[in-house]
Protein backbone atom coordinates (compact mmCIF):
# COMPACT_ATOMS: atom_id res chain seq x y z
CA UNK A 1 0.00 0.00 0.00
CA UNK A 2 1.51 3.00 -1.22
CA UNK A 3 -0.32 7.08 -0.53
CA UNK A 4 1.09 10.40 -1.80
CA UNK A 5 2.40 12.26 0.68
CA UNK A 6 1.86 15.03 1.73
CA UNK A 7 -2.74 14.05 2.33
CA UNK A 8 -4.71 17.20 1.58
CA UNK A 9 -7.91 16.93 3.98
CA UNK A 10 -8.91 20.29 4.38
CA UNK A 11 -11.48 20.35 1.89
CA UNK A 12 -13.75 23.18 4.09
CA UNK A 13 -10.64 25.63 3.31
CA UNK A 14 -10.28 25.20 -0.08
CA UNK A 15 -10.56 22.41 -3.33
CA UNK A 16 -8.73 21.31 -6.15
CA UNK A 17 -10.16 21.89 -9.30
CA UNK A 18 -12.02 18.86 -10.79
CA UNK A 19 -10.02 18.02 -13.52
CA UNK A 20 -13.21 18.43 -15.63
CA UNK A 21 -13.80 21.45 -14.50
CA UNK A 22 -10.38 22.87 -15.43
CA UNK A 23 -10.67 21.23 -19.50
CA UNK A 24 -13.97 23.18 -19.65
CA UNK A 25 -12.63 26.66 -18.46
CA UNK A 26 -9.37 26.37 -20.75
CA UNK A 27 -10.88 27.46 -24.48
CA UNK A 28 -12.48 30.86 -22.33
CA UNK A 29 -8.71 32.55 -21.70
CA UNK A 30 -7.44 32.20 -24.83
CA UNK A 31 -9.55 31.01 -27.40
CA UNK A 32 -13.33 32.50 -26.55
CA UNK A 33 -11.70 35.23 -24.65
CA UNK A 34 -14.77 38.44 -25.42
CA UNK A 35 -16.10 40.46 -22.81
CA UNK A 36 -19.22 39.21 -22.29
CA UNK A 37 -21.02 42.28 -22.37
CA UNK A 38 -19.54 43.13 -25.54
CA UNK A 39 -22.54 42.63 -27.64
CA UNK A 40 -21.92 43.62 -30.91
CA UNK A 41 -19.66 41.05 -32.19
CA UNK A 42 -18.98 36.90 -32.14
CA UNK A 43 -16.29 37.42 -29.37
CA UNK A 44 -18.50 38.90 -27.41
CA UNK A 45 -21.44 36.53 -28.14
CA UNK A 46 -19.67 33.31 -27.43
CA UNK A 47 -18.28 34.26 -24.25
CA UNK A 48 -22.13 35.46 -23.31
CA UNK A 49 -23.57 32.25 -24.27
CA UNK A 50 -20.81 30.75 -21.98
CA UNK A 51 -21.85 33.03 -19.46
CA UNK A 52 -25.62 32.20 -19.61
CA UNK A 53 -24.96 28.31 -19.96
CA UNK A 54 -23.32 28.99 -16.65
CA UNK A 55 -25.60 30.89 -14.75
CA UNK A 56 -28.36 28.04 -16.00
CA UNK A 57 -26.24 25.56 -14.41
CA UNK A 58 -25.82 27.01 -11.19
CA UNK A 59 -29.27 27.65 -10.88
CA UNK A 60 -30.19 24.58 -11.67
CA UNK A 61 -27.77 23.23 -8.73
CA UNK A 62 -30.41 25.10 -6.10
CA UNK A 63 -33.48 24.98 -7.80
CA UNK A 64 -33.53 28.32 -8.52
CA UNK A 65 -34.34 29.98 -12.06
CA UNK A 66 -30.78 31.23 -14.03
CA UNK A 67 -32.11 35.12 -13.94
CA UNK A 68 -32.20 34.37 -10.11
CA UNK A 69 -28.37 33.94 -9.71
CA UNK A 70 -25.75 37.04 -9.94
CA UNK A 71 -21.92 36.64 -10.12
CA UNK A 72 -19.18 37.80 -8.02
CA UNK A 73 -16.22 37.13 -7.12
CA UNK A 74 -16.06 35.23 -4.24
CA UNK A 75 -18.54 34.54 -1.57
CA UNK A 76 -17.19 37.16 1.02
CA UNK A 77 -18.28 39.48 -1.74
CA UNK A 78 -21.92 37.35 -1.78
CA UNK A 79 -22.12 37.64 2.11
CA UNK A 80 -21.43 41.75 1.67
CA UNK A 81 -23.89 41.85 -1.00
CA UNK A 82 -26.52 40.20 0.20
CA UNK A 83 -26.38 41.62 3.50
CA UNK A 84 -25.86 45.61 2.91
CA UNK A 85 -27.60 45.55 0.02
CA UNK A 86 -31.17 44.48 1.65
CA UNK A 87 -30.21 46.95 4.90
CA UNK A 88 -29.80 49.49 2.24
CA UNK A 89 -32.53 49.09 0.18
CA UNK A 90 -35.07 48.80 2.76
CA UNK A 91 -33.50 51.16 5.38
CA UNK A 92 -36.96 52.71 5.54
CA UNK A 93 -39.00 49.41 6.36
CA UNK A 94 -36.71 48.65 9.19
CA UNK A 95 -32.88 48.48 10.78
CA UNK A 96 -32.66 45.11 12.10
CA UNK A 97 -30.72 41.88 11.36
CA UNK A 98 -30.77 38.41 12.85
CA UNK A 99 -27.33 36.78 12.53
CA UNK A 100 -26.16 33.35 14.96
CA UNK A 101 -22.79 33.54 16.58
CA UNK A 102 -21.19 30.96 14.82
CA UNK A 103 -21.75 32.41 11.42
CA UNK A 104 -18.18 32.59 9.13
CA UNK A 105 -16.56 36.50 9.77
CA UNK A 106 -17.37 37.37 6.01
CA UNK A 107 -21.29 37.50 7.96
CA UNK A 108 -20.08 38.67 11.63
CA UNK A 109 -17.77 41.35 10.39
CA UNK A 110 -20.46 42.69 7.82
CA UNK A 111 -23.05 42.76 10.25
CA UNK A 112 -20.70 44.43 12.40
CA UNK A 113 -20.17 47.20 10.32
CA UNK A 114 -23.56 47.59 9.60
CA UNK A 115 -24.22 48.10 13.42
CA UNK A 116 -21.60 51.13 13.38
CA UNK A 117 -24.08 52.52 10.43
CA UNK A 118 -27.43 52.40 12.77
CA UNK A 119 -28.47 48.50 11.95
CA UNK A 120 -29.43 46.60 15.19
CA UNK A 121 -28.13 43.02 14.98
CA UNK A 122 -29.16 40.40 16.93
CA UNK A 123 -26.34 37.19 17.14
CA UNK A 124 -28.65 34.37 18.43
CA UNK A 125 -26.54 31.86 20.83
CA UNK A 126 -26.31 27.94 19.49
CA UNK A 127 -26.52 24.95 21.53
CA UNK A 128 -24.08 22.29 22.50
CA UNK A 129 -25.16 20.83 18.57
CA UNK A 130 -24.09 23.92 17.20
CA UNK A 131 -27.41 24.65 16.25
CA UNK A 132 -30.07 27.56 16.48
CA UNK A 133 -32.96 27.00 19.08
CA UNK A 134 -36.11 27.86 16.67
CA UNK A 135 -38.11 29.40 19.65
CA UNK A 136 -34.86 32.20 19.95
CA UNK A 137 -35.08 33.23 16.58
CA UNK A 138 -39.02 33.50 17.04
CA UNK A 139 -38.75 35.87 20.07
CA UNK A 140 -36.11 37.72 17.87
CA UNK A 141 -38.02 38.91 15.22
CA UNK A 142 -39.98 42.58 15.82
CA UNK A 143 -41.55 44.64 12.88
CA UNK A 144 -38.02 46.39 12.57
CA UNK A 145 -36.76 43.14 11.32
CA UNK A 146 -35.48 42.93 7.62
CA UNK A 147 -33.23 39.81 7.40
CA UNK A 148 -32.41 36.56 8.73
CA UNK A 149 -29.10 35.54 7.69
CA UNK A 150 -27.89 31.70 8.90
CA UNK A 151 -25.47 29.75 7.59
CA UNK A 152 -26.39 26.41 5.95
CA UNK A 153 -23.65 24.70 7.26
CA UNK A 154 -20.50 25.57 9.33
CA UNK A 155 -17.05 25.28 8.12
CA UNK A 156 -15.30 24.23 11.20
CA UNK A 157 -17.44 21.86 12.25
CA UNK A 158 -19.77 21.20 9.61
CA UNK A 159 -22.97 21.57 11.78
CA UNK A 160 -26.19 21.72 9.31
CA UNK A 161 -28.69 24.38 10.39
CA UNK A 162 -32.16 23.46 10.53
CA UNK A 163 -32.27 25.90 7.17
CA UNK A 164 -35.99 25.14 5.82
CA UNK A 165 -37.65 25.65 9.84
CA UNK A 166 -35.98 29.12 9.26
CA UNK A 167 -37.11 29.72 6.24
CA UNK A 168 -40.73 29.07 6.82
CA UNK A 169 -40.43 31.06 9.99
CA UNK A 170 -38.72 34.14 8.12
CA UNK A 171 -41.74 33.62 5.32
CA UNK A 172 -44.70 33.20 7.63
CA UNK A 173 -43.33 36.61 9.20
CA UNK A 174 -42.40 38.38 6.14
CA UNK A 175 -38.79 38.96 6.52
CA UNK A 176 -36.16 38.04 4.05
CA UNK A 177 -33.57 35.04 4.69
CA UNK A 178 -30.40 34.89 3.39
CA UNK A 179 -28.20 31.56 3.70
CA UNK A 180 -24.19 31.70 3.53
CA UNK A 181 -24.17 28.21 2.02
CA UNK A 182 -20.47 27.69 0.87
CA UNK A 183 -19.86 24.56 2.48
CA UNK A 184 -23.22 22.93 1.86
CA UNK A 185 -23.87 23.67 -1.95
CA UNK A 186 -22.78 20.94 -4.06
CA UNK A 187 -22.33 18.60 -1.05
CA UNK A 188 -25.66 18.49 0.12
CA UNK A 189 -29.09 19.31 -1.54
CA UNK A 190 -30.12 22.86 -1.51
CA UNK A 191 -33.26 24.29 -2.91
CA UNK A 192 -33.71 27.57 -2.35
CA UNK A 193 -37.54 27.07 -2.62
CA UNK A 194 -37.98 23.52 -0.43
CA UNK A 195 -36.19 25.80 2.22
CA UNK A 196 -37.76 29.07 1.57
CA UNK A 197 -34.43 31.00 1.01
CA UNK A 198 -34.44 34.32 -0.72
CA UNK A 199 -30.78 35.42 -1.15
CA UNK A 200 -28.17 32.24 -0.77
CA UNK A 201 -24.63 32.46 -1.34
CA UNK A 202 -21.87 29.96 -2.86
CA UNK A 203 -18.45 29.62 -3.99
CA UNK A 204 -16.57 27.47 -6.58
CA UNK A 205 -13.32 26.82 -4.69
CA UNK A 206 -15.51 24.86 -2.05
CA UNK A 207 -16.86 22.40 -4.10
CA UNK A 208 -13.63 21.43 -6.94
CA UNK A 209 -14.16 24.90 -9.32
CA UNK A 210 -11.87 28.11 -9.37
CA UNK A 211 -11.15 30.67 -6.81
CA UNK A 212 -12.42 34.35 -7.33
CA UNK A 213 -15.64 33.24 -8.77
CA UNK A 214 -19.06 32.83 -7.01
CA UNK A 215 -22.88 33.47 -7.01
CA UNK A 216 -25.63 35.04 -4.84
CA UNK A 217 -28.88 33.65 -5.19
CA UNK A 218 -31.60 36.49 -5.32
CA UNK A 219 -34.77 35.52 -5.10
CA UNK A 220 -36.85 37.69 -8.20
CA UNK A 221 -40.73 36.29 -7.12
CA UNK A 222 -42.80 35.62 -4.02
CA UNK A 223 -41.34 37.47 -2.55
CA UNK A 224 -39.07 39.83 -4.64
CA UNK A 225 -35.86 41.18 -3.21
CA UNK A 226 -34.13 43.90 -4.45
CA UNK A 227 -30.74 44.98 -3.39
CA UNK A 228 -28.76 48.13 -3.34
CA UNK A 229 -25.15 47.52 -5.08
CA UNK A 230 -22.17 48.06 -3.66
CA UNK A 231 -19.99 48.01 -6.60
CA UNK A 232 -20.87 50.92 -9.09
CA UNK A 233 -20.24 50.97 -12.11
CA UNK A 234 -21.03 49.16 -15.96
CA UNK A 235 -24.58 47.75 -14.50
CA UNK A 236 -23.35 43.87 -15.27
CA UNK A 237 -25.48 41.65 -13.56
CA UNK A 238 -28.55 43.67 -13.63
CA UNK A 239 -26.89 46.68 -11.93
CA UNK A 240 -26.12 44.39 -8.73
CA UNK A 241 -23.02 43.73 -9.46
CA UNK A 242 -20.95 45.58 -11.97
CA UNK A 243 -18.10 44.86 -13.35
CA UNK A 244 -16.44 42.76 -16.08
CA UNK A 245 -17.46 39.47 -15.90
CA UNK A 246 -14.55 36.77 -14.87
CA UNK A 247 -15.60 34.50 -18.07
CA UNK A 248 -13.52 31.16 -16.85
CA UNK A 249 -14.21 31.15 -13.86
CA UNK A 250 -18.01 31.57 -14.30
CA UNK A 251 -17.50 28.51 -16.98
CA UNK A 252 -15.85 26.75 -14.31
CA UNK A 253 -18.51 27.58 -11.53
CA UNK A 254 -20.82 26.18 -13.52
CA UNK A 255 -19.39 23.28 -14.58
CA UNK A 256 -17.99 22.44 -10.81
CA UNK A 257 -22.15 22.53 -10.33
CA UNK A 258 -23.52 20.59 -12.88
CA UNK A 259 -20.14 18.21 -11.91
CA UNK A 260 -21.44 18.04 -8.17
CA UNK A 261 -25.17 17.83 -8.80
CA UNK A 262 -24.78 14.96 -10.99
CA UNK A 263 -22.47 12.86 -8.30
CA UNK A 264 -23.91 14.02 -5.29
CA UNK A 265 -25.90 11.29 -4.30
CA UNK A 266 -22.75 8.61 -4.69
CA UNK A 267 -20.37 10.87 -3.29
CA UNK A 268 -21.69 11.96 0.07
CA UNK A 269 -22.60 8.62 0.59
CA UNK A 270 -18.72 7.64 0.08
CA UNK A 271 -17.60 10.24 1.87
CA UNK A 272 -19.69 9.95 5.22
CA UNK A 273 -18.01 6.42 4.22
CA UNK A 274 -14.78 7.67 4.85
CA UNK A 275 -15.85 9.99 7.42
CA UNK A 276 -16.91 7.04 9.51
CA UNK A 277 -14.20 4.84 8.90
CA UNK A 278 -11.24 7.77 10.11
CA UNK A 279 -14.00 8.48 13.11
CA UNK A 280 -14.27 4.76 14.28
CA UNK A 281 -10.56 4.34 13.64
CA UNK A 282 -9.99 7.42 16.67
CA UNK A 283 -12.31 6.31 18.92
CA UNK A 284 -10.69 2.33 18.45
CA UNK A 285 -7.19 3.82 19.76
CA UNK A 286 -7.42 6.53 21.27
CA UNK A 287 -9.61 7.58 24.81
CA UNK A 288 -10.47 11.05 25.70
CA UNK A 289 -11.68 12.47 22.48
CA UNK A 290 -14.85 14.52 21.63
CA UNK A 291 -16.62 15.49 18.37
CA UNK A 292 -17.76 18.96 18.53
CA UNK A 293 -20.83 19.53 17.08
CA UNK A 294 -24.02 17.73 16.33
CA UNK A 295 -23.51 13.88 14.78
CA UNK A 296 -26.54 14.22 13.16
CA UNK A 297 -26.79 17.09 10.88
CA UNK A 298 -23.72 16.76 9.95
CA UNK A 299 -22.06 17.50 6.09
CA UNK A 300 -20.63 13.90 5.59
CA UNK A 301 -17.06 14.69 4.96
CA UNK A 302 -17.04 16.92 8.37
CA UNK A 303 -15.22 15.61 11.18
CA UNK A 304 -13.98 17.86 14.11
CA UNK A 305 -12.35 15.96 17.15
CA UNK A 306 -10.49 17.18 20.41
CA UNK A 307 -8.25 15.04 21.72
CA UNK A 308 -7.86 16.02 25.41
CA UNK A 309 -4.54 17.22 26.84
CA UNK A 310 -3.02 17.37 23.29
CA UNK A 311 -2.27 20.40 21.70
CA UNK A 312 -3.44 21.35 17.83
CA UNK A 313 -0.92 22.90 16.92
CA UNK A 314 1.74 20.31 18.31
CA UNK A 315 -0.44 17.68 17.22
CA UNK A 316 -0.61 19.05 13.80
CA UNK A 317 3.76 19.72 13.66
CA UNK A 318 3.37 15.59 14.31
CA UNK A 319 1.30 15.52 11.13
CA UNK A 320 3.13 17.45 8.71
CA UNK A 321 2.62 15.39 6.20
CA UNK A 322 -1.25 15.45 6.43
CA UNK A 323 -3.04 19.14 5.71
CA UNK A 324 -5.76 19.56 7.93
CA UNK A 325 -6.61 22.37 10.77
CA UNK A 326 -6.83 23.48 14.22
CA UNK A 327 -9.48 25.55 16.53
CA UNK A 328 -5.88 26.09 18.79
CA UNK A 329 -5.34 29.63 19.34
CA UNK A 330 -1.93 28.92 18.03
CA UNK A 331 -2.97 28.25 14.65
CA UNK A 332 -4.97 31.47 14.22
CA UNK A 333 -4.38 35.26 13.90
CA UNK A 334 -6.08 36.17 17.10
CA UNK A 335 -4.29 33.96 19.27
CA UNK A 336 -7.58 32.63 20.54
CA UNK A 337 -8.92 29.49 20.32
CA UNK A 338 -12.10 28.71 17.59
CA UNK A 339 -15.14 31.29 18.47
CA UNK A 340 -17.39 28.62 17.19
CA UNK A 341 -16.13 25.57 19.59
CA UNK A 342 -16.23 28.24 22.76
CA UNK A 343 -20.10 28.90 21.37
CA UNK A 344 -21.22 25.57 21.10
CA UNK A 345 -19.84 25.56 25.12
CA UNK A 346 -17.06 23.44 24.07
CA UNK A 347 -14.09 25.10 27.18
CA UNK A 348 -10.87 26.32 25.74
CA UNK A 349 -8.91 23.85 27.21
CA UNK A 350 -10.74 21.30 24.62
CA UNK A 351 -10.81 23.93 22.14
CA UNK A 352 -7.10 24.15 21.86
CA UNK A 353 -7.10 20.46 21.44
CA UNK A 354 -9.45 20.09 18.38
CA UNK A 355 -8.64 19.34 14.99
CA UNK A 356 -10.81 19.44 12.02
CA UNK A 357 -10.66 17.10 9.48
CA UNK A 358 -12.34 18.14 5.78
CA UNK A 359 -12.74 15.18 3.08
CA UNK A 360 -12.71 15.20 -0.28
CA UNK A 361 -13.53 13.84 -3.65
CA UNK A 362 -9.91 12.52 -4.06
CA UNK A 363 -9.63 10.98 -0.31
CA UNK A 364 -9.09 7.31 -0.32
CA UNK A 365 -9.37 4.50 2.32
CA UNK A 366 -6.11 4.38 1.90
CA UNK A 367 -5.10 7.87 3.01
CA UNK A 368 -8.19 7.68 5.62
CA UNK A 369 -5.87 4.56 7.53
CA UNK A 370 -2.50 6.22 6.76
CA UNK A 371 -4.32 9.47 8.68
CA UNK A 372 -5.86 7.64 11.95
CA UNK A 373 -2.60 5.79 12.11
CA UNK A 374 -0.49 8.73 11.97
CA UNK A 375 -2.80 11.16 14.28
CA UNK A 376 -3.14 8.15 16.87
CA UNK A 377 0.56 7.31 16.78
CA UNK A 378 1.34 11.32 17.22
CA UNK A 379 -1.75 11.67 19.93
CA UNK A 380 -0.10 9.03 22.04
CA UNK A 381 3.22 10.25 21.88
CA UNK A 382 1.86 14.02 22.77
CA UNK A 383 0.34 12.44 25.76
CA UNK A 384 3.31 11.19 26.67
CA UNK A 385 4.39 14.60 26.54
CA UNK A 386 1.57 15.95 28.33
CA UNK A 387 1.59 17.14 32.19
CA UNK A 388 -2.27 17.29 31.39
CA UNK A 389 -2.65 13.60 30.71
CA UNK A 390 -0.26 12.49 33.25
CA UNK A 391 -2.53 14.51 35.99
CA UNK A 392 -5.91 13.49 34.76
CA UNK A 393 -4.71 9.47 34.91
CA UNK A 394 -3.57 10.35 38.63
CA UNK A 395 -7.06 11.60 39.17
CA UNK A 396 -6.16 14.90 39.46
CA UNK A 397 -9.65 17.50 38.54
CA UNK A 398 -7.78 19.89 36.06
CA UNK A 399 -10.56 22.28 36.12
CA UNK A 400 -10.32 22.60 39.56
CA UNK A 401 -6.73 23.38 39.59
CA UNK A 402 -4.98 26.94 40.54
CA UNK A 403 -3.15 27.70 37.20
CA UNK A 404 0.04 29.62 37.53
CA UNK A 405 -0.31 31.92 34.65
CA UNK A 406 3.17 33.33 33.06
CA UNK A 407 3.93 36.74 34.87
CA UNK A 408 5.48 38.19 31.46
CA UNK A 409 3.38 35.79 29.20
CA UNK A 410 1.22 37.30 26.66
CA UNK A 411 -1.96 35.78 27.37
CA UNK B 1 3.78 29.28 10.55
CA UNK B 2 7.12 27.12 9.94
CA UNK B 3 9.35 26.23 12.39
CA UNK B 4 12.95 26.90 13.07
CA UNK B 5 14.86 23.59 12.67
CA UNK B 6 16.08 23.98 16.20
CA UNK B 7 12.17 23.62 17.12
CA UNK B 8 11.68 20.61 15.02
CA UNK B 9 14.82 18.53 16.33
CA UNK B 10 13.56 19.44 20.32
CA UNK B 11 9.66 18.49 19.30
CA UNK B 12 11.13 15.32 17.23
CA UNK B 13 13.37 14.61 20.12
CA UNK B 14 12.47 15.58 23.07
CA UNK B 15 15.36 15.87 26.04
CA UNK B 16 14.53 14.89 29.44
CA UNK B 17 10.98 14.09 28.84
CA UNK B 18 9.31 12.53 32.40
CA UNK B 19 8.56 13.17 35.96
CA UNK B 20 10.94 13.13 39.39
CA UNK B 21 9.12 12.36 42.72
CA UNK B 22 7.37 15.28 43.67
CA UNK B 23 8.39 14.50 47.36
CA UNK B 24 11.96 14.24 47.37
CA UNK B 25 12.81 16.96 49.32
CA UNK B 26 15.95 17.89 47.16
CA UNK B 27 13.60 17.79 44.22
CA UNK B 28 12.09 21.38 42.67
CA UNK B 29 8.42 21.38 40.74
CA UNK B 30 6.81 24.05 38.70
CA UNK B 31 3.90 23.97 37.00
CA UNK B 32 3.22 27.13 35.17
CA UNK B 33 0.54 28.09 32.25
CA UNK B 34 -3.26 27.20 31.91
CA UNK B 35 -5.19 24.50 29.42
CA UNK B 36 -7.21 27.22 28.94
CA UNK B 37 -4.61 29.21 27.33
CA UNK B 38 -3.12 26.46 25.45
CA UNK B 39 0.30 25.38 27.22
CA UNK B 40 1.21 24.11 30.88
CA UNK B 41 4.59 22.94 31.35
CA UNK B 42 5.82 21.30 34.29
CA UNK B 43 9.47 21.52 34.95
CA UNK B 44 11.14 19.46 37.61
CA UNK B 45 14.76 19.72 38.92
CA UNK B 46 16.84 17.17 41.45
CA UNK B 47 19.59 19.47 43.63
CA UNK B 48 22.49 18.53 45.38
CA UNK B 49 22.24 20.19 48.49
CA UNK B 50 25.57 20.39 49.65
CA UNK B 51 27.04 21.79 45.77
CA UNK B 52 23.77 23.68 44.85
CA UNK B 53 23.99 21.59 41.68
CA UNK B 54 21.12 21.07 39.59
CA UNK B 55 21.92 16.95 38.83
CA UNK B 56 18.55 15.75 36.95
CA UNK B 57 15.98 17.98 34.91
CA UNK B 58 12.90 16.58 33.47
CA UNK B 59 9.54 17.95 32.07
CA UNK B 60 5.92 17.22 30.59
CA UNK B 61 4.87 20.07 28.33
CA UNK B 62 1.52 20.67 27.00
CA UNK B 63 1.91 23.13 24.20
CA UNK B 64 2.50 23.85 21.02
CA UNK B 65 5.77 22.48 19.06
CA UNK B 66 7.79 25.77 20.25
CA UNK B 67 6.35 25.45 24.28
CA UNK B 68 7.85 22.10 24.02
CA UNK B 69 10.77 23.05 22.68
CA UNK B 70 11.46 25.79 25.39
CA UNK B 71 11.35 23.57 27.53
CA UNK B 72 13.06 20.41 26.40
CA UNK B 73 15.79 23.01 26.20
CA UNK B 74 15.26 24.46 29.80
CA UNK B 75 16.00 20.88 31.12
CA UNK B 76 19.29 21.26 28.40
CA UNK B 77 20.42 24.10 30.13
CA UNK B 78 19.90 23.72 33.67
CA UNK B 79 21.62 20.39 34.18
CA UNK B 80 25.05 21.20 35.66
CA UNK B 81 24.31 24.32 36.38
CA UNK B 82 24.39 25.78 40.13
CA UNK B 83 21.17 27.18 41.38
CA UNK B 84 21.83 31.04 41.25
CA UNK B 85 23.23 30.11 37.61
CA UNK B 86 20.15 28.29 36.77
CA UNK B 87 17.81 31.49 38.37
CA UNK B 88 19.71 33.69 35.50
CA UNK B 89 18.68 32.24 32.58
CA UNK B 90 16.79 34.59 30.54
CA UNK B 91 13.39 33.64 28.25
CA UNK B 92 15.40 36.39 25.50
CA UNK B 93 17.98 33.48 25.64
CA UNK B 94 16.14 30.27 24.66
CA UNK B 95 14.32 32.81 21.80
CA UNK B 96 17.76 33.41 20.42
CA UNK B 97 18.60 29.88 20.81
CA UNK B 98 15.17 28.45 19.14
CA UNK B 99 14.53 31.36 16.56
CA UNK B 100 11.23 31.84 17.65
CA UNK B 101 9.04 34.63 16.27
CA UNK B 102 7.61 37.19 18.05
CA UNK B 103 4.17 35.50 18.53
CA UNK B 104 6.28 32.43 20.41
CA UNK B 105 7.75 34.15 22.18
CA UNK B 106 5.47 33.55 25.15
CA UNK B 107 6.35 30.04 25.10
CA UNK B 108 10.34 31.27 26.39
CA UNK B 109 8.63 33.48 29.04
CA UNK B 110 6.94 30.24 30.00
CA UNK B 111 10.17 28.26 30.34
CA UNK B 112 12.20 30.57 32.27
CA UNK B 113 8.85 30.96 35.01
CA UNK B 114 8.86 26.76 35.14
CA UNK B 115 12.71 26.98 36.03
CA UNK B 116 12.11 29.98 38.37
CA UNK B 117 8.53 28.10 39.86
CA UNK B 118 10.96 24.64 40.28
CA UNK B 119 14.02 26.21 42.26
CA UNK B 120 11.86 28.64 44.20
CA UNK B 121 9.71 24.89 44.84
CA UNK B 122 13.23 23.21 45.45
CA UNK B 123 14.54 26.07 48.00
CA UNK B 124 11.04 26.39 49.88
CA UNK B 125 11.40 22.45 50.72
CA UNK B 126 15.59 22.90 51.17
CA UNK B 127 14.93 25.95 54.09
CA UNK B 128 12.22 23.84 55.39
CA UNK B 129 14.94 20.78 55.43
CA UNK B 130 17.61 22.49 56.88
CA UNK B 131 15.36 23.73 60.19
CA UNK B 132 14.68 20.52 60.63
CA UNK B 133 17.63 18.43 59.93
CA UNK B 134 18.97 19.85 63.10
CA UNK B 135 16.18 19.09 65.37
CA UNK B 136 16.21 15.73 63.80
CA UNK B 137 19.94 15.42 64.42
CA UNK B 138 19.87 16.35 67.98
CA UNK B 139 17.00 13.74 69.15
CA UNK B 140 19.16 10.79 67.17
CA UNK B 141 22.49 11.89 69.14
Amino acid sequence: MSVKLPIYMDNHATTPVDPRVLEAMLPFFNERFGNAASRNHPFGWSAEEAVENARAQVARLIGATPKEIIFTSGATESNNLAIKGVAEMYREKGNHIITQVTEHKAVLDTCKRLEKGGCEVTYLRVGKDGRIILDDLRRAITPKTILITIMYANNEIGVVQPIAEIGKLAREKGVFFHSDAVQAAGKIPVDVNRDSVDLLSLSAHKFYGPKGVAALYVRRKNPRVQLAAIIDGGGHERGMRSGTLNVPGIVGLGKACEVAQADMAEESKRLSGLRERLKEGLFAKLDEIFINGSVDHRLPHNLNVSFAYVEGESLLMGINDVAVSSGSACTSATLEPSYVLKALGVGEDLAHTSIRFGLGRFNNEEEVDYVVDKVVQTVQRLRELSPLYEMAKEGVDLSKMQWQVAAGGEH
Amino acid sequence: MSYSDKVIEHYNNPRNVGSLPKEDPNVGTGLVGAPECGDVMKLQMRVNPQTQVIEEAKFKTFGCGSAIASSSLATEWVKGKTVEQALAIKNTEIVKELNLPPVKIHCSVLAEDAIKAALNDWKRKHSAAEIATPATAARTQ
